[in-house]
């Protein structure tokens, strides 16, 4: 208990709040690498991903980045880019890093979002006459949602834990105070750096999983029907009771 | 690349240590997972309590988890065992989630059908549930496999040889091409794991082997 | 990831990281204390060295000198931080380590004031603690030194740390811990009232300098690409810097034909040894065992 004493010591002390190298400001730059990245990799993903989605041409695309992202070490990539680049370019590399992480959850949940819908769902609105892009934008947007944000809430905790290790490049944010603690000697520092850092993600992540439920659109029965963690719950729905845990 | 060549012996030691202090996390993560996941899914009470927190865990940062997990347990910060147990933590929460949606989707009649015909509960789990829920279970395994060997590259910063090495040394001495070599072996590695881990499932269910599918990656959620 | 989808389960979670914390109070001891292995051999000599290329190279002048006089060298390289190692020298797991004499006893005794490499030396002789000894420091050289290019020293007529009193925008660059050594900014302007920002530069300091990100950088002594690059090192005749000699730091039962070994081959380094060695590392990026079977076929300690 004492060092998690000393380490929430160290997040209150008011001197670390102030001048240049605050944890505010660490906690800033973090969100602005994380934000930027993130809003990079979105428009590049998304619309990849809805037209994959859309077509359902290109499948393997997904299938083939989704897991050879996950074998790509984040931490050596973003050694790998700032020698690429120069030392000078280290901030847009660091991005360009960020980034390149985020763009397979992103697709993968834009692609997903729209692999789920019920193909007579489609056939419905093009027998109501509805134009592809209508269908596009008023029914498969939608509908697919929930699982886009499921994949922005992956993408987002995913750059938000990497973010941690750009410090090594010597750039800012959470991960700057666990680098130079390591150096010091200083356990309080790293410690409350890690617990603020913990705190930002469960916090990020709460945020992420309110917006991915609350955007299933309203009066719909989620259209995660075969998403296997919706375990029914034995109640018949009503009218005002939807069977949705 | 003349480094590579004259490096060679360098780089086999690496590989195989980064390949032997995969091994831990991945199987410990599975066997520890297995249970956890079954009450996950058998106790629908429990069910959101231990995949919120399982994936709660998950959400941590590697760094941070290595900072925090040596107060917590006693053990030292610059040690094997912090980041081995760190790396079993992510890999049973990767798993844990799978265990559950893997019995999940055992077809119930499958299992009113063994029930039926006199197999007792454990008797039922071990041969009917787990071989159906095999493809899902491996799924999951290969997820665990690859992002353990990636994960495995940060230890480096608390002292733990791996690949990792050829990152920050490479860095240190300016040479691209120790980078780039980690980066491309680590890559390797995770594909060798995620191979074997697909042969042997071939060879525990040969049933499997028919269908296309089975090789399928997972969809976003299980991607996360 | 899994959503919590109502407040029972938001409260769960938060009681379950509750009782985590609390849990947290079983842990005892200092995290930054390291493991040390009860089952290395002892009739071999274990070498280590610190997470630092060069470093690496001098503990491998050691063990292949040992080698060739007969003695079994287990090597431990990259430990990493002091606070990894000096616990293991202590403990008798690490036999011996080359250490710097100015860092080092910066390390045992914050508070010291001897800045010149012969009093450093007599110093940290005494501090050494119990079980270990300092063995004969080399004449080479690796220490914290403030460079700047040679367009800016001529620019601003830069000599000596001193100048650098009346010059403006000032951005030194380091590794992320030098914002608060006690020769990083606030030791600049305490002894040379001199003011800077501090930019986090770390392994990427030199080319940081040459790129412009920052006008004066803490480069080590020995680090080839000063001389390369042309950089002008300030004096410090403040003596913001302790020096920073090669010594090896070793087990007080270290073998006397082992101790004799060691210090012949620190004696045969230079400086400008030390330099070249790190030249080959970094420029002509051989290995480190081919550079130490160089150097010492050079120097005669291999036949």
């Amino acid at each position: 208990m004492n060092l998690f004493a000393e380490a929430i010591a160290w997040l209150l002390d008011p001197l670390n709040w102030q001048g240049s190298g605050s944890i505010a400001e660490r906690v800033g730059e973090h969100l602005a690498y994380t934000a930027i990245a993130v809003l990079v990799a979105i428009i590049i993903a998304v619309p990849l991903g809805w037209w994959i989605g859309h077509t359902g041409q290109g499948k393997e695309i997904v299938v083939g980045i989704t897991g050879a992202a996950r074998a790509l070490p984040s931490f050596g990539l973003i050694f790998l880019f700032v020698m690429l680049v120069g030392v000078g370019a280290r901030v847009p590399a660091a991005v360009v890093v960020l980034m390149l992480l985020a763009i397979p959850p992103l697709l993968a949940g834009a692609y997903a979002g729209f692999e789920v819908i019920d193909r007579r769902t489609i056939d419905a609105a093009r027998a109501m006459g509805m134009t592809e892009w209508q269908i596009l934008w008023k029914v498969e947007v939608p509908l697919g949602l929930p699982l886009l944000f499921g994949g922005l809430r992956s993408a987002v905790l995913q750059v938000v834990a990497t973010a941690v290790l750009i410090a090594y490049i010597g750039l800012g944010g959470l991960g700057y105070d666990i680098v130079q603690g390591i150096a010091l000697r200083r356990y309080d520092q790293m410690l409350g750096s890690a617990l603020l850092i913990i705190a930002l993600a469960l916090l990020l992540d709460a945020i992420f999983a309110l917006l991915e439920r609350y955007s299933v659109p309203r009066g719909v029965r989620a259209g995660r029907d075969t998403d296997v963690r919706t375990t029914p719950t034995g109640r018949r729905a009503t009218a005002d009771n939807p069977a949705t845990t | 690349m003349t480094w590579v060549v004259n490096n060679l012996e360098l780089i086999l030691q690496l590989t195989l240590q980064h390949i032997r202090l995969s091994l831990l996390p991945i199987i410990l993560g599975f066997v520890i997972a297995l249970p956890l996941g079954w009450v996950a899914y058998r106790y629908r009470l429990t069910r959101g309590l231990v995949l919120t927190l399982v994936g709660l865990l998950y959400t941590i940062p590697s760094l941070a988890l290595f900072v925090v997990l040596p107060p917590l347990l006693g053990i030292g910060f610059l040690s094997e065992a912090n980041v081995l147990i760190a790396l079993t933590i992510y890999a049973v929460a990767i798993m844990a989630r799978s265990v559950a949606d893997a019995l999940a989707s055992v077809d119930p009649d499958i299992r009113q059908a063994a029930t039926a015909m006199g197999y007792s509960s454990w008797g039922r789990f071990w041969t009917v549930d787990v071989p159906l829920a095999g493809p899902v279970l491996l799924a999951g395994l290969r997820v665990v496999a690859v992002s353990t060997v990636s994960l495995l590259t940060v230890g480096i910063v608390v002292g733990v040889q791996s690949l990792g090495y050829l990152f920050t040394n490479g860095y240190q001495r300016g040479i691209l091409a120790s980078v780039l070599t980690g980066v491309v072996m680590t890559v390797l590695v995770a594909l060798l794991f995620d191979r074997v881990l697909a042969m042997i499932g071939g060879r525990l269910m040969p049933w499997t082997r028919a269908s296309a599918q089975n090789t399928a990656a997972p969809t976003s959620e299980a991607a996360a | 990831m899994f959503a919590a989808r109502n407040k029972g389960r938001l409260a769960m979670t938060a009681a379950a990281v509750g009782a985590a914390l609390a849990l947290a109070g079983c842990a005892s001891g200092d995290p930054l204390a390291p493991e040390t292995d009860p089952d290395a051999p002892s009739e071999a000599i274990v070498i280590g060295s610190q997470a630092y290329y060069s470093n690496e190279i001098i503990a491998e002048l050691y063990a292949q000198a040992l080698e060739e006089a007969g003695f079994t060298v287990d090597r431990n390289y990259q430990i990493g931080q002091r606070d990894a190692y000096i616990p293991a020298l202590e403990a008798g797991e690490v036999d011996l380590f080359p250490e710097y004499t100015g860092n080092l006893l910066q390390f045992w005794n914050p508070d010291t004031t001897a800045t010149q490499s012969d009093e450093v030396y007599a110093e940290l002789v005494t501090v050494v603690p119990e079980g270990l000894q300092a063995l004969d420091q080399s004449p080479a050289t690796d220490q914290d030194s403030y460079n700047v290019t040679a367009e800016f020293a001529e620019a601003n007529g830069l000599e000596s740390i001193a100048d650098l009193a009346g010059v403006d925008g000032l951005v030194l660059g380091g590794a992320p811990e030098l914002e608060e050594r006690p020769y990083g900014p606030s030791g600049l302007a305490e002894v040379y009232g001199v003011t800077v920002d501090f930019e986090a530069t770390g392994d990427t300091t030199v080319e940081s300098l040459l790129e412009g990100i920052v006008n004066i950088a803490n480069v080590y002594s020995a680090d080839p690409r000063i001389g390369q690059n042309g950089l002008v090192t300030l004096a410090d005749p403040e003596g913001l810097f302790l020096a920073s000699n090669v010594v090896p730091i070793a087990s007080a039962d270290l073998p006397a034909e082992a101790v004799d070994i060691v210090n012949a081959v620190s004696a045969a380094l230079t400086p400008e040894g030390l330099v070249a060695l790190n030249v080959q590392s970094t420029v002509d990026e051989l290995g480190y065992a081919e550079i130490a079977t160089q150097w010492l076929t050079e120097n005669g300690f291999i036949s």
